[in-house]
């Protein structure tokens, strides 16, 4: 093989076909609950849990704080230990004396006192230091989706399981959070305005649209919806909303409230009409969603969760990720088509040059309108069903 | 060097693995009948450091069963469980090394007393053993305590490496460092089944009350100190402890590194380490200074080889797909669309590189996305070296520690030792260089955000195979050099650019080049003007440069200077637009002015320069 031929087949391997984002009516859906650090659970095997059901909790421990006290009574810090009230391991409540002393009879006072309640972990007579903790606070993990408990992970949490429609999105914003599924556009090409947004929408996902505007983003905040699924978002926009520019894609700690999960992109994208059928399919029904992404090695994409209430029947066979072949259904995520829906017609071997003058290899692809066009593989993604 | 299983120059077959975030890349190197060592081919496949596989072996398996196919030469054991080492005249190679980067390197954490001492020196202990420095703390930095501890707690690092005080000099502040780490408990990123690495390389006076402090929940290692005196900077043992505490304490708990482990002759070395090596092997070999950089999707890594002195820098969210977002924020949307021909929107630009950003592995069908992709390379180039600059830096000295010392908070101002004129050699490697559709494009790309001085050679990798070379250089120097000489890199060509502002219409240079066959060519270049000329990979041309009275050649302002010029794929390019040069504020002549380079250089196809082109 030739140093040409070579590089082709690195080029080749390099630019595999991106996988795509999952959009399934029915799937056995498994969430793993787990503690930071043990504790204890609270579940048993075989419960079934609604979405707010205690898992497991613990006691994490609190807030360490240093206090320089040598430096604050003015001593030498090796006599630290004999200007001490306390000692390690002693509780002590916030204004209590830790250090210090009285001189000239009562008239000269200099102590140092703590600034919480909670207990002295460490008295340093070489840094002249004293580190006090905070009690431990409780913290609990919720079930975030209705199922059955089918695992128990020993002083750290459970696995729930349900059957559920299980709708990946390509990027959110915000972290868990659950309500009850509301279609607000029937049109996947609708830009929401903020007149969309009605008050009945409080506590609710909200479902719809290529694109929330701006108006309309600050009006689901501040009316408390629980979430936002819809196809697009302005990049300024989202600045906007958050207060900061998001530098590289790892979210799901945001506070604002609302959560919400853009399905195909930044700027107005028609929603994929599968997620919006299938969303109108579930309307009224409680899902669970999760805005946090990231997008690195072992990519986190957000998802909404619809557990099943009642039976689900879906026509069609599963249709396995098993890698593009003629007949499978693609999209294209890049331009100039971006957004556009296909069938693969050919994967031809040998490289092919595109526009950019890159020699990569290709797929054609018959879009909706009859049209064929040739596009990088790596340019596509496969709708899973 | 390292006890091999077969001796150096009865060697026939190396095996190099980078077990990469996302691929897992195989090189396979042969010796044939000229004696010297040659590439011979590769095989990419998926990582498989996460769920549901969890093994990274499988994909160095998958990477070298490809090697396998594509050469009918067998290297697997008959289970499939490790590589034949040594070649039995049959199967098997004689060498396999690796390095890593899966499951985002190492990741680090460094402390010191004074930041612009202590700091910076382990900063650059830590990141010239190849890790990704995720925060330095220093005791007189403005945190407060309690912001420290929240951010030691929840960064996660792999390891901490402490340094602090002169042997002799401060041990309080050394040992108030070692209880905020102690009270924040930090956890290591790979699993709570261990405890956290801390390399100790500070005062040595501290030792003893380091180890009372922290030896209990973490495996402490005191090593020699990184300043023993205020003038004097020491890395290499905390290189050495870096490098033997990953294997041992980190690589070990990565999903299927014991394995990976022993299947390899060398300690397996972070990918970056690997790079740095190979940028290292360029500037031994030539006896030059070198400034380096790999430009990759997530990180740019920053390499100079100055005088000797061998500094990395890795700006960790600096890169064209996962990070391109934040090149966007770090260097402003007006800085990425000044680099264009064409008059896109500020908005549109935006919305595609976050669309680039959530979709990573997307490559530009359309000049129009090429040419955006390859402007934000050369903000995330210029900052990377903005950023490298900072690091190396001549030592703060005496003065500052005193200042510390008695309270007051004024530093010396950071001067670089780095002198774009004193380098005569740069070189590339990552994925937007290398498949650049047109050379002439990775070499500008690296001109314009480099901005190198006098006469330089530009090199950029092949196939991605630097970290590889820079692994197998440490047990067998002749067959990497050899193989990177031939193989991996390619020489662009040179880049003459004057030292000068080019203030008016004036002319910068002139310039007589006579090539090997005799022919001569003349150019005289006006201020903003750029030229190509052609002279093959390997040539050689002599050429004669008089810059204007206000320019430097590397002989003085206004001096002559002859000089053997090296030609490459590109050839010679003539850079009159001055150093520093800038771009014209005003758009149209911003863009008309980028418009007259593309077509001087024959950078892209004449219709990307078509007004009003859309996408």
């Amino acid at each position: 093989m030739t140093g040409g031929e070579e590089r082709d087949k690195v080029a080749k391997e390099a630019h595999a076909y991106t996988p795509g984002l999952k959009i399934k009516e029915k799937m056995k859906t498994r969430k793993v609950r787990r503690l930071p650090i043990p504790g204890k659970v609270l579940v048993n095997l075989g419960d079934r849990v609604d979405f707010l059901t205690p898992v497991a909790e613990t006691m994490v421990p609190g807030e360490p704080t240093v206090i320089n006290a040598a430096a604050l009574l003015g001593i030498e810090r090796g006599t630290l230990m004999d200007y001490m009230q306390v000692k390690e391991a002693d509780k002590i409540k916030e204004g209590e004396r830790l250090a210090g002393f009285n001189a000239f009879f009562g008239l000269w006072k200099n102590w140092v006192t703590s600034p919480i309640d909670g207990y002295v972990e460490t008295v340093s007579p070489v840094s002249g230091q004293i580190i006090v903790r905070e009690e431990p606070t409780p913290v609990t993990i919720h079930s975030y989706i209705s199922g059955e408990v089918v695992k128990i992970l020993e002083n750290e949490g459970a696995v729930i399981e349900t059957e559920a429609a299980f709708v990946q999105g390509i990027f959110g914003i915000g972290g868990e959070a659950h309500g009850e599924l509301k279609v607000i556009s029937n049109d996947p090409d609708e830009r929401i305005k903020a007149n969309n947004i009605t008050d009945d929408c409080k506590g609710k996902i909200i479902v719809g649209g290529s694109l929330f505007e701006r108006e309309a983003l600050h009006k689901a905040v501040e009316i408390g919806v629980k979430g936002i699924v819809t196809g697009g978002i302005i990049d300024v926009d989202l600045e906007d909303l958050l207060g900061y520019e998001i530098g590289v894609a790892i979210t799901g700690e945001e506070e604002i409230g609302t959560t919400i999960i853009v399905t195909e992109g930044f700027g107005a994208m028609t929603m994929n009409l599968r997620t919006l059928e299938l969303m109108k399919k579930f309307e009224g029904e409680m899902a669970a969603i999760n805005g946090a992404t990231q997008i690195r090695a072992g990519v986190l994409r957000p998802e909404i969760i619809v557990p099943h209430s009642r039976r689900v029947e879906i026509a069609a066979d599963y249709e396995l990720a098993s890698g593009m072949k003629p007949g499978t259904r693609v999209r294209i995520i890049r331009k100039p088509y971006f957004g556009a829906l296909g069938t693969v017609v050919s994967l031809p071997v040998e490289l092919k040059f595109v526009e950019s003058e890159s020699s990569v290899r290709v797929i054609e692809v018959e879009l909706e309108n009859g049209d064929r066009v040739i596009v990088p593989r790596a340019n596509v993604e496969i709708i899973e069903t | 060097m390292t006890q091999t299983r077969m001796p150096l120059e009865d060697m026939e077959y190396i095996l190099a693995t980078d077990v990469g975030s996302t691929t897992t890349k195989a090189r396979f190197f042969k010796k044939l009948d000229d004696n010297e060592w040659h590439y011979i081919v590769s095989g990419e496949t998926p990582t498989t450091v996460e769920a549901p596989y969890e093994d990274v072996t499988m994909g160095v398996k998958n990477a070298v069963k490809e090697v396998e196919e594509l050469t009918g030469h067998k290297i697997l054991d008959e289970q499939g469980e490790g590589i034949m080492v040594p070649f039995d005249g049959e199967k098997g190679v004689d060498l396999y090394c690796t390095t890593s980067s899966a499951g985002g390197g190492l990741q680090m954490m460094v402390t010191g007393v004074i930041k612009r001492m202590t700091g910076e020196s382990a900063n650059r202990a830590a990141l010239g053993a190849g890790a990704i420095v995720m925060e330095v703390f220093a005791t007189n930095d403005k945190k407060p305590p309690y912001r420290k501890i929240q951010q030691i707690r929840s960064l996660r690092p792999d390891m901490i490496l402490m340094a602090g005080g002169t042997d002799g000099g401060t041990v309080d502040h050394v040992v108030s460092m070692a209880e905020l780490i102690k009270a924040a408990d930090p956890k290591p990123r790979l699993g709570t089944m261990y405890n956290l690495p801390i390399v100790y390389a500070g005062n040595r006076e501290a030792s003893r009350l380091m180890m009372n402090i922290l030896g209990k929940e973490f495996a402490l290692n005191c090593i020699e100190n990184i300043r023993p005196l205020l003038e004097v900077e020491n890395t290499e043992p905390a290189r050495r402890a870096i490098h033997e505490l990953f294997m041992e304490h980190v690589m070990s708990h990565a999903p299927g590194y014991d394995r990976l482990m022993k299947w390899t002759d060398v300690d397996i070395m972070p990918t970056p380490a690997g790079e740095g090596m190979a940028m290292q092997l360029i500037a031994d070999r030539t006896n030059k200074n070198v400034l380096g950089v790999g430009l990759g999707g997530a990180t740019t890594n920053v390499y100079s080889i100055f005088d000797g002195r061998f500094v990395r820098s890795v700006s960790a969210n600096l890169g064209m797909s996962y990070s391109i977002c934040n090149v966007l924020k770090e260097a402003g949307i007006k800085n990425i669309i000044r680099w264009l021909p064409l008059d896109l929107e500020e908005y549109d630009v935006r919305n595609r590189l976050r669309n680039k950003m959530i979709r990573p592995t997307t490559i530009p069908q359309t000049l129009e996305e090429l040419v955006i992709e390859q402007a934000v390379a050369r903000e995330a180039l210029r900052l990377g070296l903005e950023h490298h600059k900072t690091i190396a830096t001549t030592l703060h000295g005496a003065r500052g520690e005193v200042a510390f010392l008695r309270g007051i908070t004024t530093q010396a101002v950071a001067e670089t030792y780095l002198d774009m004129m004193k380098i005569p050699i740069i070189a590339g490697t990552g994925g937007l260089l290398s498949h650049a559709p047109r050379r002439v494009q990775s070499m500008m790309i690296l001109n314009d955000a480099f901005q190198p001085e006098g006469v330089t050679m530009m090199f950029q990798d092949s196939v991605f195979m630097m970290p590889h070379l820079g692994v197998v250089s440490t047990v067998h120097p002749e067959a990497a050099w050899q193989v990177f000489d031939r193989d991996c890199l390619v020489r662009l060509g040179s880049i003459i650019a004057p030292r000068g502002k080019v203030e008016a219409d004036e002319t910068v240079m002139e310039v007589e080049l006579e090539m090997q066959d005799g022919e001569t060519i003349r150019h005289s270049l006006r201020g903003g003007e750029v030229v190509r000329a052609d002279l093959p990979e390997r040539g050689k041309g002599e050429a004669s440069i008089r810059p204007g009275k206000e320019f430097d050649i590397g002989a003085g302002k206004g001096r002559e200077l002859s000089v053997t010029v090296e030609g490459g794929v590109v050839g010679i390019i003539l850079d009159a637009r001055g150093r520093p040069f800038s771009l014209p504020e005003e758009k149209s002549q911003r863009q008309a002015k980028i418009r007259e380079w593309i077509k001087s250089l024959k950078m892209y196809p004449e219709n990307v320069l078509d007004e009003g082109r859309r996408s």
